[in-house]
């Protein structure tokens, strides 16, 4: 008898709780790894600069993200007496909720046997995954344009409508280059397009796994462009442009709330790095099907995967000067946009013909 | 158990409705409105039809009332509008009563015949949401669906012209 998947109709006690050890786990994984991947960016920066980066707190200031907590707790929390309050200060969550609960459809292993019961690796696995994914990262840009709105000043407000803007043109690029991928996969579940990564390479090459980024290579990149610009990072990190306007939509925050941006910034990060590791990189399966690989645990590979990407970021930080505003919206615009069309129609030109 | 979650999602969605007429900011309304619309994406999905919920959150919720959220704070309407209206009062809610009425009328009147038709909760969780719909409009409705495309091409040309004053 093949073990029946845990559901809440046949074992509520076991599903709920098997439900929370997972909330938890991801939770924490998540929340450590936005705490650490601050570290991380002082460090390839400082390196990449040839500076050390921070070197006082602990060994190598492996514990700078703690003392950093500690001393954004103890700072007075001000809200500015000409702010809406209400907004200014539902902002800080409207950006960091849409970031974390993006995860929850993230698979990071194989199904396991517990007892009678199979258990899928992943938080839950929704047949709307990819759509659920698009749906948050649009709601993200909520907490940009209140938080730049409702602080009622000029810096901020400058940054909140540059925000939208840029979220608004990006988003359309990064929807219509994951769409390639739902016409090779004819399926919206994140999970089943891992599965059907694991397989050969264009059925032929039987020890490369059958990864999107090698048959989308376009794909891929305009997906990690558009990220990166609707995650606001340098070089698309024309809201919060320290040059021009002085912190952009977060400038009138403090103390934890300030935190909050920041985390919201890093734990977005995750998010899209997590999601070109699932969609292009075949999520938690190995590189290689050969015994040594595939023998190491899937959520390793997937965070392996994850904080290669996160390099990356940092590495394209470190490179590259901020972009232009009316450079941005060309390459949005009359770029990325009919770069990504023209890949859908190619690719449904291909899998039309290969049918 | 379901009907708990129904009822507490229906208060929620009730509550931010009110909120959306009753707040001061136009802001606040416009806040209110999205979390109505997140609660009808939870009456989709109780129903079983999650593509029309991510599409609800997707289309309503994260490009439109941002939109409307932009020309509110571009406008700043939140000084302006600050003073109250009281005189419609008594007769917009006599007549939204008189609506209530009605629609209780209707609702009554009706029979539950108990007809099921093609597409029923099992077709769904087999076939899955998504494919239904895909299949519906590119087969059965296609061309509603292509004269829709062509509205909205309409639509975006027309912005264009309005937006740009020398073309």
């Amino acid at each position: 008898m093949t073990p029946e998947m845990l559901s809440l109709s046949n074992s509520p006690v076991w599903f709920v709780g098997i439900m929370l050890v997972k909330l938890l786990v991801v939770f924490t994984v998540v929340m450590l790894s936005v705490a650490y991947a601050t570290w991380c960016e002082r460090k390839v920066i400082g390196h990449m600069q040839t500076r050390l980066g921070p070197m006082r707190t602990g060994w190598h200031g492996l514990l700078q993200p703690f003392a950093d907590g500690i001393k954004l707790f103890f700072k007075e929390e001000i809200v500015p007496s000409s702010a809406i309050k209400v907004p200014f200060l539902l902002a800080p969550m409207m950006i960091l909720v849409p970031a974390l609960i993006t995860v929850a459809v993230i698979p990071f292993g194989p199904d396991i046997q517990l007892g009678d019961f199979m258990v899928p690796l992943q938080i839950t696995d929704l047949n709307i995954g990819v759509l659920y994914i698009l749906a948050f990262a649009g709601l993200g840009v909520y907490g940009l344009v209140l938080a730049g709105w409702s602080s009622n000043s000029k810096y901020s407000l400058l940054g909140g409508i540059r925000a939208t803007a840029q979220m608004i043109s990006y988003e359309l690029a990064a929807g219509l280059s994951i769409i390639a991928i739902f016409m090779l996969s004819e399926t919206l579940s994140l999970r089943g397009i891992v599965a059907l990564q694991q397989q050969d390479l264009w059925g032929v090459c039987s020890f490369v796994p059958n990864w999107y980024v090698f048959t989308q290579p376009l794909a891929f990149c305009l997906f990690l462009v558009a990220g990166l610009a609707e995650i606001n990072r340098t070089p698309f990190d024309m809201p919060e442009a320290e040059s021009e306007l002085v912190s952009g939509f977060c400038t009138e925050y403090s103390s934890m709330k300030y935190a909050l941006f920041f985390m919201a910034e890093y734990a977005n990060m995750i998010v899209i790095a997590a999601l070109t590791a699932t969609l292009f990189l075949g999520g938690w399966s190995a590189p290689l099907n050969i015994a040594i690989f595939t023998m190491i645990p899937g959520f390793i590979w997937l965070l392996a995967k994850v904080y290669f990407m996160m390099f990356c970021f940092m590495w394209l930080r470190a490179t590259f000067p901020r972009v232009r505003y009316d450079q941005l919206m060309r390459l949005g615009w009359k770029v990325m946009l009919p770069l990504a069309l023209a890949n859908v129609i190619l690719t449904g030109l291909v899998v039309v013909i290969l049918q | 158990m379901e009907i708990i979650f129904f009822y507490m999602v229906a208060l929620v969605a009730v509550i931010s409705g009110f909120l959306v007429i009753r707040c001061q900011s136009p802001v606040n309304s416009a806040l209110g409105l999205v979390n109505t619309f997140f609660c009808l994406a939870i009456f989709y999905v109780m129903l079983h039809a999650p593509f029309m919920a991510a599409i609800q959150i997707m289309v309503y919720a994260g490009a439109i009332m941002v939109l409307i959220l932009f020309v509110i704070m571009l406008l700043n309407l939140g000084t302006a509008e600050r003073k109250r209206y009281t005189h419609g009062i008594v007769w917009s809610s006599l007549a939204s009563l008189l609506v209530l009425v009605n629609f209780i009328f209707f609702i009554k009147r009706g029979r539950v015949t108990g007809v099921e038709g093609d597409i029923t909760p099992f077709l769904i969780e087999s076939f899955g949401h998504t494919e239904l719909i895909g299949k519906a409009m590119l087969t059965e409705f296609l061309l509603p669906f292509e004269i829709a495309s062509i509205v909205l091409l309409v639509a975006i040309v027309g912005a264009v012209v309005l937006a740009k004053k020398e073309v």
